[in-house]
């Protein structure tokens, strides 16, 4: 589904991201794990265009999409969430949720001074997906709150949704469960596990070791830029690279 | 919801209130103050598009209006083309050099983006005040004409051209709340919202951006169109940068990215200008802690005070309703089991 060859990236001297080979299986979840500053999130930048790559490709569904523009990648199907979702706080969670479908239409300008047939087509058809994804992501009884009322953890589920609206072939989620409690860490894993049952691709960077172990088919261990393991997460939690520069003595024992 | 079932009715209100205002105006004076503030609030209108629904903050504004005036000013005035020709090509042209300027702006973000284009208007001033041969230079343009007659009606008094620019006005916000409750729209607000996440909804900056800047700018040309025609006499200093911020001024007084804002905006200052004009340069002295006390207390304006609590309330509404249904639902249920 997605092969990465040799990324690289540098801003100046620095090397972000160094020779990353690796690749994402269909409907599998994938977890990319690594100190703070493992280069991480510019690896997801890399993937889904904000970045151009230093050197390296990114093949997508067969396809080449090594420094296409973040629209181009996700017209292609690459969504990605963030670690902060930037919401209109005062419309309703809805209401933000209706332009993710938008790339999938095709009305224009002329369409919208005409208001003709096409527009309207396409508005149904954008706000039947934010309906239908917000069904998805279990927050329908907050579609008419207003986004700056609803929970961090809804949030995280509105990302997700959005993400699901551009109707995608892989997700790219950044820490999907960063500031909220176990209890709701649980649910998003579930809802990560919901999102393969549909057959959807999961890639995911994330620091709660417990959520990732249990959920991850495949787990990238980056460390400075590297790529310093990858495997199952039974390999993972055993392998003394990872241990020394990640997980601890203390995890590798429990 | 609620705020949309009152909505046609106020409307309709307003637009009554509107055309019957020369009625009951004093004099004929308040009527070309009333002219004023509808065509400030045409350029307002177009460039809350770009500040207000983009979260783009173009500086330039007041230049692109000077385009419009001086395209009609130049063609009436040395070229003796008739006003609706150089109508249609003062907007025409404001459109075409903003789609360059925009192309080349927009490739800078945030604050950046907004010095560039206080150049970019600084330029248009320069050359309108520079270039004598065509502009007239420091001069300014004297005697341009009047809007000529449709048909039957004429345009040579203040009554006909308050009518005149009030049409304008009210087509100028029927096409912008198409475009901003048009897919469209959402686009732009996305964009506004965090150009990042936008981009990974598929969204083309790019393009977006620059769609958005060329609007603004048409509504520009178009307001400077107008300007020239009602007031008939023109100088370089409308494209200076503090009509923008006064443009600026009118977005927030009446609620930044609401349909309305910048009209409520203009309508008010201009009134309030007025009525502190005998206080001359002393004006300031109550205009600016004014501003402050509603910057402070109203900081979306008063529209986006307005809708924000009209929001709040649907929404509680919504809420209870399904409150109401839960309560419910289970008693009937035990009702049935007994």
């Amino acid at each position: 589904m997605l092969e990465i060859q040799g990324l690289t990236k540098r801003f100046g001297g620095l090397t972000a991201v160094r020779d990353v080979t690796t690749t994402f299986d269909k409907g599998r979840i994938n977890a990319i794990i690594g100190p703070n500053g493992a280069g991480k999130t510019t690896f997801f930048n890399l993937v889904s265009g904000y970045h151009k790559p230093t050197s390296g490709r990114i093949i997508f569904d067969g396809q080449d999409v090594t420094g296409l523009r973040p629209d181009q990648v996700a017209k292609l199907g690459v969504a990605r969430t963030f670690q902060s979702t930037t919401l209109f706080d005062k419309a309703t969670v809805l209401d933000n949720l209706i332009v993710g479908h938008r790339l999938r239409t095709t009305s224009t300008f002329w369409d919208v001074v005409l208001n003709t047939s096409r527009l309207r087509e396409d508005e149904h058809r954008c706000r039947a997906k934010a309906e239908e994804v917000l069904d998805f992501v279990g927050l329908s009884s907050v579609a008419h709150h207003l986004a700056a009322d609803i929970s961090q953890e809804e949030r995280k589920r509105v990302a997700f949704a959005l993400a699901l609206a551009t109707d995608p072939k892989i997700v790219l989620l950044d820490e999907p469960a960063g500031g909220v409690n176990p209890e709701e860490t649980l649910g998003l894993a579930e809802l990560i596990r919901k999102m393969i049952r549909k057959g959807l691709t999961v890639c995911l960077i994330e620091h709660k070791m417990d959520m990732i172990m249990s959920l991850a088919d495949k787990i990238v261990v980056l460390d400075h830029g590297e790529m310093i393991a990858e495997g199952t997460p039974a390999q993972i939690r055993s392998d003394q690279r990872v241990i020394e520069a990640y997980l601890g003595a203390d995890y590798a024992a429990a | 919801m609620m705020s949309k079932t009152w909505q046609k009715p106020l409307l309709a209100v307003l637009l009554v209130l509107a055309i019957v205002f020369p009625m009951l105006a004093a004099n004929d004076y308040y009527i070309y103050v009333m002219s004023l503030a509808y065509i400030m609030a045409i350029a307002a209108v177009g460039l809350n598009l770009i500040l207000g629904y983009t979260g783009q903050l173009n500086l330039a504004h007041a230049g692109f209006m000077a385009i419009g005036a001086y395209t009609v000013g130049i063609l009436t005035v040395d070229y003796g083309v008739p006003y609706w020709v150089a109508f249609v090509v003062a907007g025409a042209l404001s459109a075409i050099i903003g789609f360059f300027a925009g192309l080349l702006s927009l490739r800078l973000k945030g604050h950046f983006f907004s010095i560039f284009t206080l150049c970019v208007g600084f330029m248009i001033y320069l050359i309108i005040e520079k270039w004598d041969a065509l502009t007239h230079g420091t001069v300014g343009i004297i005697d341009i004409p009047a809007p000529t007659g449709v048909g039957p009606i004429r345009f040579d008094n203040t009554w006909a051209q308050y009518y005149l620019v009030l049409f304008f006005l009210v087509v100028s916000l029927w096409l912008m709340s198409r475009i901003v409750n048009s897919l469209l729209g959402r686009a732009f607000i996305a964009i506004r919202n965090g150009e990042d996440l936008a981009e990974t909804l598929g969204i083309n900056l790019m393009r977006t951006k620059v769609l958005a800047f060329v609007l603004s700018t048409f509504y520009a040309g178009m307001a400077g169109a107008l300007y020239a025609g009602f007031v008939r006499f023109i100088g370089p200093a409308m494209a200076l940068e503090s009509h923008t911020f006064d443009m600026i001024a009118f977005i927030l007084v009446g609620g930044i990215g609401t349909l309305f804002g910048p009209l409520l905006g203009a309508i008010l200052l201009t009134w309030l200008t007025q009525s502190l004009q005998f206080l001359q340069d002393f004006r300031m002295i109550v205009f600016g802690p004014l501003l402050i006390l509603l910057v402070m207390f109203f900081p979306q304006g008063l529209i986006g005070y307005w809708r924000e609590r009209q929001a709040r309330r649907a929404a509680a509404s919504v809420q209870d309703r399904r409150l109401q249904r839960s309560v419910v639902g289970p008693q009937q249920e035990v009702g049935t089991n007994a």
